[in-house]
């Protein structure tokens, strides 16, 4: 019951009809003629009621619980005895359900002369929102690509963002000063320790930690001695993914990494090409058709119709052995690539640091 | 790389289009990154087709015809060539289009006969003498088709990302050798016109001999293991023959003298860079290849004047530094008009001294990245005959006394064995020893194979690869030179990863979703900072001193990013962010543990029409937005402990006394418009240790509940946690929530005390209450704040 409704004392718009109390102790005969009267008295008032504020007050006055009229019948019924209670109670229940039906057709009928009048909402507002969150895009493009190497085999793990050399460079097989190292411009916070320049150190982690068969996904940050232009960044995310087992082969890399391709981007053709990577041997470049001319060539993709996606290769026999893997038993693959660049490429961002920025009119724009 | 197409046919035949030639080499070798046409000047020709040709009503010369120029009508075009037929693809110039000379072609009349366009001669397109008929072209392509796309006009160039294990490739030589592996074409070395090589015996010593009256040393200190000079005398110089500069020009080298281009011949045809000192200028005449004294001075041909120390290894005269090895010459030594007398330099510098060097000296050269790379010192002699026979060929000098080899080039490279099955294996399909061994042979492998062992062959790497070391390196070879894509994309069975989850990505990722679900954005930023406090991490090689640091709080970026927000002039921002804060450690590892950080501000929910002024983000949502963090991590929110923090306007997180993180206002740099930030920081390194707690079933209740109110009168000290536990004592099992709905101060609440108001609601798992037990609880529970707290309800 709401306790703020504020009762008003009499009829706004009609006369109060007269209906005779109901007698404290009155006589079968006495209670059936007062709840008749009762009955064609509220039907009077209700059909009299020609807004819904008239209607509520006639309610109150018949079937308010704290004066209505209905209490005193009410109160009559336990004045008979036996069968004659039973008749009055029966009695009573018909005449409040009669009363009740009369009031919400009445009242139907006035919601619905007053909704035709009300003026109608004007429907080109808009609509209430909420405030929703939303991850990161390059967090979505890990995302995706992890749910596709989960389904598999992959788990996924993890590692420091802080690395020695050693887990960084010697055990991936990096010649000291090699220009192989030029494209991985460090930063270090001490003499043999640096912010890994790439997800890998993880791949000797993991073999180190755990037994083949192993087939993990790598996500996570990694440094470069890049300042921030329209396509570098200080730091970024990469992913990885290592493959190792007895009887794994360049055949399995190419499947699972084509596989992936078309779960990724959708159907599309893929190529191999020879790359380079002191930790892989053979080494190859994953590219899908261009997403943006499709295969046909562009300003995009050089006009070859084709757009790099990812580095590849079997795990350099140094890199198994480097770990504690015996690499005439088993061999592996690895790969890495860069959801950053995928974001970018995917939402047609033109400058990196939009990722960076945080701006949040950029998260809603993405988001939604 | 830049590699020029026609210098390339020098070194091989070959029957591809500059596009043919890019994707074999792609999918071979190494990635062709661009192909660019040096004739941009025919830009604006296309492939025209003649469709018709009939003589010209008023001429016995002409010819009018309809040409199909990939538009979608046929063009009427006036012609006088005599060799015009039907059918046959030419050079077409359309309207507006601009040849070589200038001529801008216009819409004419011809003798009363219209003609939009020209069909062109191979002199009028400045690619031969020939004008005596139009060109014609034995092309597939379409009419319409740039004609620089379907007819090599003029040189082009590719591009080619050659990784840093192939320096063979960076130069013609190498990369016709991969070319000529795929054709089957022998490669061979260009023999320019008037060049006669000798094949006397050069002067070999280890440290140090004389070569026409010219003293060369090297240095037992000195990073170089091979140094060979030459001495040309009467050597006139002069401009280069035309084909020379050609050559130079397809790989965008400015000719300078037929002295100096055929040192830049040899760099960008065999990968082998040279100097040629003037004679004149060489004090002793001498050459010493030695260490730099400490503070020796040298201006180098880039017009800086450098200061050397004992790292570095120079190229001297007498008495001066003529230049630095392996990197860039010095000013002085240089041939010029004026030069007779040459020495031709050919080395092989240490490949790691020349790395320190030129990383030190922050120059790099064409030269320097090819010494970084390794040049092949089994080719350093042959070079030397071949750059003096050039020299003599385009100078007209002759070589002096016998030329000098100082030092001897490594032992080659020892047999590796190639186990046969072991490639099928690696690469998933068998391939058989004959077709190992000629892929091998084909870029210069040496494969025996023995007719005792057919496991195994055995394999000489040529000499120019010494990036080949070992068995893996040969299956790379097989594999590439086969075609990556020769192997099938066929999954085939695997056996799923044993490697458990990491559990600090498991509970990121739940953290990630809760903070999401609460309405916040993710962010990733960096997390370099100007300043991280005395416990904080420096980078020791920093991009900048604004951010010079790692974070030791993620609060510190995201404080950044809000003000980013700030400063674009949006109110409402609510960031958060899963990240690592480094702190310094025992050793020379830093400790770094991963954070769930948050910061909002500004309208609780968006601004509507019906509710134009939201109220603002407040510390209570931030400690819902910690709690969701906790519970996602930690499992159960009551998994943290809040205790206020020194300020009152906040809290700090513990977990079992230890410290975890902060719930307060954040400090940034806002605009008056702004609200008030609020800043969450939480550990949760320490829930990737423990199992999650995974939520269990409660069953649903199916009595009712009763409740009551209670408007407690709080004197100030008693704190709302104060009165919850005496409640939660006193009420027993039977009460199944407790929450204060409403506070106030004010009219009718005592001075020094507030008004808090407690909702009540007990239920008892099987029965309906009676409300003489719940008003048993009332008294009790109130007796007890009264007792133990002075807490008196506000109605009495």
């Amino acid at each position: 019951m709401d306790i703020f409704l504020v009762r008003p004392f009499a009829f706004s718009h009609t006369e109060q009809p007269q209906v005779p109390d109901v007698p404290d102790s009155p006589s079968l005969e006495q209670f059936e003629h007062s709840a008749t009267e009762l009955v064609a008295a509220a039907a009077q008032a209700f059909a009299a009621a020609d807004t819904l504020d008239a209607l509520e007050t006639a309610r109150a006055s018949f079937l308010g619980r704290s004066n209505g009229r209905m209490l005193e019948l009410q109160r009559a019924v336990p004045s008979f005895a036996g069968e004659d209670r039973r008749a009055a109670g029966r009695r009573f229940n018909d005449v409040k359900t009669a009363m009740e039906q009369a009031l919400e057709s009445r009242r139907a009928a006035l919601e619905q002369a007053q909704s035709a009048a009300a003026p109608t909402l004007d429907l080109t507002m808009p609509a209430r929102r909420q405030f929703v969150g939303a991850e990161h895009p390059v967090t979505r493009v890990i995302e995706e690509i992890v749910a596709i190497f989960r389904e598999i085999g992959f788990t996924v793990a993890t590692g420091p963002e802080a690395e020695t050399e050693w887990y960084n460079f010697t055990a991936l097989n990096f010649p000291p000063d090699h220009p192989a190292l030029d494209a991985h411009d460090t930063m270090y916070l001490a003499d043999g320790v640096v912010l890994r320049t790439h997800t890998s150190p993880v791949q000797i982690r993991t073999m180190q930690n755990s037994k083949p068969p192993i087939r993990v996904v790598i996500p996570g940050n990694v440094y470069r001695l890049d300042p921030f232009d329209a396509s570098h960044a200080p730091s970024f995310a990469q992913i990885e993914g290592l493959a190792v087992d007895e009887g794994i082969s360049f055949v399995d890399l190419k499947a699972t990494l084509a596989h992936f391709a078309n779960r990724f981007f959708g159907p599309t053709r893929t190529r191999f090409r020879p790359s380079y990577f002191p930790f892989t041997e053979p080494s190859a470049e994953m590219d899908v058709e261009c997403r943006l001319c499709g295969g046909t060539g562009c300003a995009g993709c050089k006009g070859t119709g084709w757009m790099e996606i990812m580095g590849a290769g079997m795990v350099h026999p140094n890199v198994l052995e480097a770990a504690g893997v015996d690499s005439e038993r088993y061999t592996g693959w690895a790969f890495g690539m860069g959801p950053g660049r995928i974001a970018l490429q995917r939402y047609r961002i033109p400058d990196i640091r939009v990722l960076y920025d945080s701006d949040v009119r950029f998260l809603e724009q993405i988001a939604s | 790389m830049n590699a020029s197409f026609d210098w390339l046919k020098d070194f091989t035949d070959f029957d591809l289009t500059p596009r043919e030639l890019r994707d074999a080499l792609t999918a071979r070798v190494a990635t062709v990154d661009d192909v660019v046409a040096l004739r941009q000047d025919l830009a604006d020709i296309v492939v025209g087709r003649v469709v018709s040709a009939q003589p010209h009503p008023d001429s016995d010369h002409l010819w009018v015809t309809k040409v199909d120029a990939g538009s979608a009508d046929l063009l009427d075009v006036v012609c006088g060539a005599p060799n015009v037929q039907e059918g046959t693809k030419y050079p077409f110039a359309p309207v507006g289009a601009v040849l070589p000379g200038g001529l801008k072609i216009e819409r004419r009349k011809i003798r009363g006969q219209s003609s939009t366009g020209m069909l062109c001669s191979a002199r009028e397109l400045g690619l031969g003498v020939d004008h005596n008929g139009i060109m014609a072209l034995k092309t597939e392509a379409a009419p319409g088709t740039p004609f620089l796309s379907a007819y090599a006009a003029g040189d082009t160039r590719l591009i080619i990302d050659v990784l840093p294990n192939r320096p063979d490739l960076l130069a013609h030589e190498g990369i016709a050798r991969e070319i000529a592996a795929f054709t089957g074409n022998p490669p061979r070395r260009p023999m320019p016109d008037g060049m006669v090589m000798s094949d006397a015996p050069f002067n070999h010593a280890s440290n140090s001999a004389t070569t026409a009256g010219v003293r060369v040393s090297v240095d037992g200190n000195a990073a170089c293991p091979l140094y060979v000079a030459v001495v040309i005398r009467g050597v006139r110089v002069g401009p280069s023959p035309d084909w020379l500069v050609r050559r130079l020009e397809g790989v965008g080298v400015r000719s300078i003298n037929n002295v100096v281009d055929v040192t830049n011949y040899m760099l960008h045809g065999f990968g082998q860079p040279m100097h040629a000192f003037d004679l004149a200028n060489l004090a002793g005449p001498e050459i010493q290849v030695r260490r730099a004294h400490d503070g020796e001075m040298i201006t180098t041909l880039d017009g800086v004047t450098r200061k050397l120390d004992a790292s570095v290894t120079v190229i001297a005269d007498a008495t001066t530094a003529h230049a630095i090895a392996g990197v860039i010459g010095g000013e002085g030594s240089e041939v010029t008009d004026a030069t007779t007398d040459v020495v031709l330099e050919v080395a092989v510098f240490d490949p790691r001294s020349v790395r320190s060097t030129r990383r030190a000296l922050s120059v790099s050269t064409d030269a320097s990245y090819r010494f970084e790379r390794a040049v092949d010192p089994h080719a350093t002699e042959g070079f030397a005959r071949y750059a003096a026979a050039l020299v003599c060929a385009l100078s007209g000098g002759v070589v002096d006394g016998i030329p000098v080899v100082i030092g001897t080039p490594p032992a080659p490279s020892p047999a590796i064995a190639l186990r046969v099955p072991r490639v099928a294996l690696l690469l998933g399909e068998p391939v058989p020893s004959e077709e190992c061994a000629a892929l091998l042979s084909s870029v210069g492998f040496k494969v025996t194979r023995s007719d005792s062992d057919a496991y195994s062959v055995s394999v000489i790497p040529p000499t120019w690869r010494s990036d080949v070391a070992g068995e893996a390196d040969l299956v790379e070879e097989i594999a590439r030179l086969r075609g990556f894509d020769s192997f099938p994309n066929e999954l085939r069975p695997f056996r799923v990863g044993a490697t458990p989850d990491s559990p600090a990505y498991t509970v990121t990722r739940r953290v990630t979703q809760a903070l999401v679900q609460a309405g916040l954005y993710e962010i990733r930023p960096t997390p370099f900072v100007a300043d991280a406090g005395a416990n904080g991490v420096r980078v020791t090689n920093p991009l900048a001193e604004s951010e010079a640091m790692l974070r030791a709080s993620l609060l510190q970026t995201l404080a950044r990013r809000v003000e980013y927000n700030f400063a674009h002039m949006s109110r409402n921002v609510r960031l958060f962010e899963i990240g690592v804060a480094f702190t310094r450690g025992d050793g020379p590892l830093p400790v770094e543990r991963t954070y769930a950080a948050a910061a909002v501000t500004g309208d609780r929910f968006p601004a509507h029409f019906a509710d134009p002024k939201p109220p603002q983000m407040d510390i209570w949502d931030a400690k819902w937005i910690a709690e969701q963090a906790v519970s996602a991590a930690f499992g159960v929110a009551g998994a943290m402990d809040l205790t206020p923090n020194s300020t009152g306007d906040g809290w700090r997180i513990s977990r079992a006394g230890v410290n975890l993180g902060s719930i307060a206002p954040l400090w940034v740099d806002a605009p008056v418009w702004a609200s008030r930030v609020y800043g969450i920081e939480l550990d949760i390194t320490s829930a990737f240790a423990g199992r999650s707690l995974g939520r269990t079933y409660v069953p649903l209740p199916s009595t009712p509940a009763a409740e009551f109110d209670l408007a407690l009168l709080l004197p100030s000290g008693v704190t709302a946690g104060d009165v919850g536990r005496v409640i939660t004592t006193i009420a027993g099992e039977l009460l199944e929530a407790l929450v204060p709905f409403d506070e106030f101060t004010g009219r009718g609440v005592p001075e020094g005390h507030r008004s808090v108001a407690w909702r009540l609601t007990f239920r008892h798992p099987e029965r309906t209450l009676r409300d003489r037990e719940i008003e048993g609880r009332r008294a009790r529970i109130l007796r007890a704040l009264e007792e133990e707290l002075g807490v008196r309800p506000r109605s009495a």
